[in-house]
């Protein structure tokens, strides 16, 4: 009996109403992982990492976000077509998430403790419910773990009240209080100076090995993906054009727009990784056919105008969607 | 501690818009054409008695001893004598202060749950029919006038259904219980006179309704888009991914953070009640301020004219401070940041 990956996504598409049409930015996302890996997912600023990791615990915001297609199976079972009540059993304690902008992830209106203690007393179980005490305690336990120190007083601050750093961690801490077998950390302390920031990842690290948490780790910093992951996918315009385990990709990109993104790399000073790649992320509204990516493409064929290229797979870990591969190995059309 | 500063900041701050009030006032109520001895003795007192009047009420002073002997007098709660009654002023305002005072009260109850309950209920059943019809009640209840409702209530449950008396503030047949606050629904249940605590009840829903259907439609739509603007915040789906239910999600997190523009302007909404009840209380046979300084501004009656602003200043300010109060509970940003700046 095979047991069923952690995480499946299936030919996501996503697409976003606004005045003016509909912003089609995932298309056709696919996507697995199994459990205990520690999965990065990279891609220029724009491409769809967070509506992806939103879609998994469909939390996007609807309308206007839209799911006119698409499957994803948290082991097994598909999330999209779960009720409330199933759902309520993943989010928490099946897959939990560190918001990309810790400021906007707490509610400014309640006290930290407020926050923290309602994650933890509804991450419990149900049917043996912690007392007060028992959240109290917990709540200072995430505190602590996170390095926060004097976590009484925290408890009663207000978000206004911390700093950028005190406020990841806070999120990373309530983020891992729900106990998740997947956290999906969607580019921590990006807002924060680096030393800090450098502080939150070993932190992160360190906590997701302790308890050998399953990882889909989002960043715009290539070298925090080869410290810290096992398999990378590459994501641009709301597809994934490659996907390798960690060494390989750095060792040897094959899609284009991968290796553009390497390029960029030793030039990369904060901010965007597109300063290898000429031109910009296209409009959803009206996204180029094809290959998303050939108004970019520095090696575009005739054909790329035309079809979007399926996925080829290289070897057992190596996948790329490009038609340069189209004789490398065989191409499992994805819609 | 950082609350009582704020409050004290509030207090101190509320004097002074109403001192600021009060010149305006007295301003106004010397530069009106006509000498304020002559109309209080009246058109055919001979000249002497006029001028003995002008010495006794300091008329002869330069401007700004007369504003501090005026103001002297307001603080003691003497506003005159007024033209039209020809009683104290003060105790005009001491017998239709309450009538209104209770009106506003409950016409500004009828508006918070009314409002916020409507606002919720549309946010929750966003584009289902729910939606639609407090929406369209909404539109219509901005645009339309207190005494439109009034008037239709009157012909319709009052007259036609017969269900809620139409007029005054109790039946003929029903003693006035003992006055203690003014407040006849809240005196009535100090008595202990509970037939008589219904009575009021029912002759107050109808113009508190009329009164507050405005507010209502007004804070049904502002909590309704608040509501529906931090949804799609990162808080409410990060509360969501980190597996809080979704009615605590609903019920705490988006709604406190969702009521705060509410608050804000049902605390205007109910000070303006004050000011637009007039027809209203002149529809239901309400002996209220409103009504009674409406008949003032008509005879130009300037002592009760004074007086009857000046009590509205009032009420506008301390109907603020209460707002802030409970913004400020709402929305720690502010209560933290007033603290700091004390
Ligand atoms: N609520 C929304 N309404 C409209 N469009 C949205 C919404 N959320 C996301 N989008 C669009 O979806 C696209 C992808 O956004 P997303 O946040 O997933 O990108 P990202 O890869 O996470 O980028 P970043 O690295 O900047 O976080 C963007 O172009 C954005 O305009
Ligand atoms: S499919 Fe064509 S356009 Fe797209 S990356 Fe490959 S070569 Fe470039
Ligand atoms: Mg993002």
């Amino acid at each position: 009996m095979t047991v069923p990956p952690l995480v499946e996504i299936k030919n996501l598409h996503v697409h976003f109403s606004v005045y003016g049409g509909q912003l089609k930015v995932l298309d056709g996302v696919n996507f697995v992982m199994r459990s205990g890996e520690k999965v990065g997912l990279v891609g220029e600023t724009g491409c769809g990492k967070t509506t992806t990791m939103k879609a998994i615990l469909r939390v996007l915001p609807m309308p206007p976000a839209r799911i006119p297609q698409g499957e994803i199976y948290f082991k097994g079972r598909d999330i999209l077509k779960m009720s409330e009540g199933e759902l309520a059993q993943i989010r928490g304690r099946g897959i939990s998430m560190i918001f990309q902008d810790p400021t906007a992830a707490l509610n400014p209106v309640f006290s930290i403790g407020e926050q923290l203690e309602a994650v933890i007393r509804y991450s419990s179980d149900q049917k043996k419910p912690l007392s007060p005490q028992e959240v109290h305690q917990r709540a200072i336990a995430s505190l602590q773990e996170v390095a926060l120190a004097d976590p009484e007083r925290l408890l009663r601050s207000y978000p206004i009240q911390l700093s950028g750093g005190m406020r990841q961690r806070v999120c990373i801490g309530m983020a891992l209080a729900t106990g998740p077998e997947l956290l999906i950390a969607d580019e921590p302390g990006t807002s924060l100076d680096v030393t800090i920031q450098d502080q939150i990842l070993r932190l992160l690290r360190k906590l997701v090995e302790e308890k050998n948490t399953s990882i889909i780790l989002i960043t715009h910093t290539l070298g925090i993906v080869r410290e810290m992951t096992d398999r990378v996918y590459v994501m641009y315009a709301g597809n994934m054009v490659e996907v390798a385990a960690t060494k390989e990709l750095f060792a040897s990109p094959q899609h284009p727009y991968t290796r553009g993104l390497m390029d960029a790399v030793p030039r990369l000073t904060g901010g965007g990784v597109s300063d290898g790649i000429p031109g910009r992320i296209p409009n959803y509204l009206n996204p180029p056919p094809g290959c998303r990516f050939h108004p970019r493409c520095p090696q575009a064929i005739e054909i790329c105008r035309r079809e979007k290229p399926p996925t080829y797979k290289l070897s057992e870990a190596h996948e790329v969607a490009c038609f340069l591969y189209a004789d490398n190995g065989k191409g499992t059309q994805s819609s | 501690m950082s609350t009582l500063n704020f409050l004290v900041r509030r207090i101190i701050y509320s004097v002074f818009v109403l001192l600021g009030l009060s010149i305006v006032i007295f301003v106004i109520a010397r530069i009106m054409p006509g000498d304020p001895a002559r109309m209080a003795v009246g058109a055919r007192a001979p000249q002497w008695v006029v001028d003995r009047i002008r010495e006794q009420m300091h008329l002869n002073e330069p401007l700004p001893v007369q504003y501090g002997y005026w103001l002297r007098d307001a603080l003691r709660g003497d506003f005159g004598l007024s033209l039209v009654t020809q009683r104290p002023v003060t105790s005009d305002i001491r017998e239709f202060f309450p009538a209104s005072l209770e009106l506003v009260l409950f016409s500004g109850f009828l508006s918070a749950v009314g409002g916020i309950g409507l606002g919720v209920l549309s946010a929750r059943y966003k584009d289902t029919w729910i939606d639609n019809i407090v929406r369209l009640f909404s539109y219509a209840g901005v645009v339309t006038p207190s005494y439109i409702f009034a008037i239709l209530f009157v012909l319709l449950l009052g007259w036609a259904l017969k269900w809620f008396p139409i007029i005054g503030r109790l039946s003929e047949e029903v003693t006035a219980p003992p006055v203690v606050t003014g407040l006849i629904t809240l005196d009535a249940l100090l008595a202990g006179q509970f037939g008589t605590f219904l009575d009021a009840l029912r002759h107050i829903v109808l113009p508190a309704l009329s009164l507050a259907m405005g507010a209502i439609a007004q804070e049904a739509r502002i909590t309704r888009s608040s509501m529906a603007d931090n949804l799609s915040k990162d808080y409410i789906a990060s509360a969501r991914a980190l597996g809080i239910p979704e009615r605590i999600v609903m019920g705490r997190f988006l709604l406190k953070p969702s009521l705060i523009p509410t608050v804000s302007i049902l605390g205007l909404d109910i000070a303006a009640t004050f000011s637009v009840a007039f027809l209203v209380e002149l529809i239901f046979n309400w002996p209220g301020l409103a009504r009674y300084g409406m008949q003032s501004m008509m005879h130009k009656d300037l002592n009760a004219i004074s007086a009857v602003i000046l009590i509205l200043g009032a009420i506008f300010v301390t109907v603020n401070i209460v707002v802030d109060i409970i913004v400020a509970w709402l929305d720690p940003r502010i209560r933290l940041s007033a603290a700091r700046s004390a």
